[in-house]
């Protein structure tokens, strides 16, 4: 396992938008005093006419973006989840969703792994928040690989897009060469025909880990990366429910609102299916290593693993 | 300022407002109170400062206006239509099904409308990040937008103002519709923000305190704020809630109310008047 390389999706937003500030001039990248965490400090370094820092402030950056991108720009304005889809939820809903201008929130530290800062910084509620406002794109990126195709293809797109990033290094794992990231379109990690695991982020790794597992115990499951959760790929998530009979979610973040819902709404308008849910249950997370909070709330391949075999047990 | 400028801005000022109180008594609902005591700013911003083509409302040089205190919609929108942004007639369509002038301005689909406003607070950023975008682009376009009193008790409206003064933005030139008076009663009563033009200034801003119905007065402080360099300017309109109907006037129920029939009437006889009196 030593040989399996790890990095914070954090990093990997950073990075790509150091990377499309040559290819997209009207790239602006706006931050609350969190540079160094939300890794825009690499943006910064390259472009630092183009990076504007509100300071803490996040009600007025979202609003600032939405006035920027009014005049063309294209603004990526970030922070934490917790403060960006949280505190700011209002300004993106109004300021930005609603006149459907073209502003990128790059949200990091999303969910529990965010760990020892604890409760107040563990946002569990973004995904839930931001796919109820009409016509915004999320974006939850697997890996490394993942979140710089996001970037770029939020860049690409007209319209508002939320790109949910973590603290938390997460395995590479979209190593193959014929890697496309499409807006809308989940990914099929690894075929099966017993269960299907619909994942997204950092869980992605941890389900297909769970896949490898169960195999041994002789279980078929189909694992899917869900990248985008607005809009979200419904064809597969049909196709996966009347092939395989049954669907486990997992995600970090609450179970209330997710991924595991929006999968649920799918399955229940067109096959429905039984479908666990794995994430945070409704409750506050707390400061611990983010190994630690993960595993406690069943976010890990082992527990994904039992889940899913108890679940094909009685589909 | 020169005789007859002022007798035409007058004379608009009061179509303006005979315009206000027609959509709200079409609509059967509206904000005539804040609307009729912003007027004359608006009506000296659009017929004499600001460089705008109603041909072509996105011309890329134009100077930008934003109705920070988006519930004031329909001054905004008798301003759009007497300068030429639709017609005037469709301003009855206020508030209708099918009508691009929603009770909150949209900037999606309306001609002239350059940012989607109403929640307070934030079309103040939405302005100070257009004016942020001037500067990238050295443009010289100018951004002005109007506040009302109440609205600068949201935290939201000190981010931004921290914000533009950091960022030296004088080509942004903000306006505080000071009538004293919100939803819940006098803004000293209700949660007091003043001393506003103190903290205007303490935020960095070049501030000024004008009579907002004194033609005189606004065009000598639109004047000075485009010579003030290096920070944005606050100009602290001391205005009158429901100027120019006798019964709406400094009055706090007039906030969010349509006129009956017989107000209408009233209204409307009374703004005919002053027309007649002001044109002779």
């Amino acid at each position: 396992m030593s040989d399996i390389v790890k990095k914070a999706t954090r990093e990997s937003y950073g990075e790509a938008l150091a990377e499309i500030g040559e290819k997209y001039p009207q790239v602006v990248v706006l931050d609350a005093d969190l540079a160094g965490a939300t890794k825009t400090a690499t943006f910064k370094k390259k472009y630092p006419d183009r990076f504007i820092d509100c300071g803490i402030a996040e009600a007025n950056m979202i609003d600032v973006a939405a006035g920027l991108a009014a005049c063309g720009k294209i603004p990526f304005a970030s922070s934490f989840a917790m403060f960006a889809a949280g505190r700011a939820y209002e300004q993106v809903r109004n300021g930005v969703g609603y006149p459907h201008l073209n502003v990128k929130i790059g949200a990091s530290h999303a969910g529990i792994s965010v760990g020892e800062d604890g409760a107040t910084h563990q946002c569990n509620e973004d995904i839930a928040l931001m796919r109820t406002i009409p016509g915004m794109v999320v974006l939850s990126p697997s890996d490394d690989v993942e979140t710089k195709a996001a970037v770029r293809a939020a860049a690409e797109y007209v319209g508002p897009v939320y790109i949910r990033t973590s603290r938390y290094s997460a395995p590479i794992i979209n190593t193959d060469p014929n890697y496309k990231f499409e807006i809308g379109k989940g990914i099929l990690i690894k075929d099966g025909k017993d269960i299907t695991i619909v994942a997204t982020g950092i869980m992605v790794a941890e389900a297909k880990t769970a896949a490898e597992a169960l195999e041994k115990d002789g279980i078929s499951a189909r694992v899917i990366n869900i990248h985008t959760i607005k809009p979200i790929d419904r064809e597969m998530i049909i196709k996966a429910a009347k092939e395989t009979g049954a669907i486990v979610t997992v995600e970090e973040h609450s179970i209330i609102g997710g991924l595991g819902e929006a999968v649920a709404a799918v399955t229940a308008d067109e096959c429905p299916v039984k479908v666990k849910k794995i994430g945070v249950t409704d409750s506050f997370g707390y400061s611990a290593p983010a190994s630690v909070i993960l595993k406690d709330f069943g976010l890990c391949a082992e527990n994904i693993a039992a889940e899913a075999k108890k679940l094909f047990n009685n589909k | 300022m020169d005789k007859n400028k002022r007798k035409q801005l007058e004379i608009t000022a009061c179509k303006i407002r005979m315009s206000i109180i027609d959509e709200i008594y079409y609509a059967k609902s509206g904000h005539p109170g804040g609307s009729l005591s912003m007027t004359d700013i608006l009506t000296y911003l659009y017929f004499e400062e600001m460089k705008t083509d109603p041909k072509d409302p996105s011309w890329a040089d134009r100077d930008r206006f934003v109705l920070s205190k988006g519930h004031c919609a329909p001054a905004l929108y008798a301003a759009l239509a007497h300068k030429g942004f639709f017609p005037v007639e469709y301003l009855k369509t206020l508030r209708k099904p099918g009508s691009f002038l929603q009770g909150h301005p949209d900037k999606k689909g309306t001609p002239g409308v350059e940012v989607t406003s109403g929640s307070l607070g934030q079309g103040v950023s939405a302005a100070t990040g257009i004016a942020l975008a001037g500067k990238l682009d050295n443009k010289d376009y100018r951004v002005y937008a109007v506040l009302g009193d109440g609205e600068i008790e949201e935290g939201q409206v000190w981010e931004a103002a921290m914000f533009a003064a950091h960022k030296k933005l004088d080509n942004l030139c903000i306006v505080v519709d000071n009538n004293g008076l919100q939803i819940d009663g006098k803004i000293t009563e209700v949660c007091s923000p003043c001393p506003i033009p103190e903290k205007f200034a303490a935020f960095g801003f070049y501030t000024i305190v004008i009579n907002a119905h004194d033609f005189d007065e606004i065009e000598a402080a639109f004047k000075k704020a485009r010579e003030v360099k290096g920070k944005p300017t606050a100009i602290i309109a001391l205005s009158t809630k429901g100027k120019g109907v006798s019964f709406m006037e400094d009055q706090v129920s007039w906030h969010g109310a349509a006129p009956n029939d017989e107000q209408y009437a009233q209204a409307m006889e009374e703004l005919s008047k002053h027309l007649e009196e002001i044109s002779k």
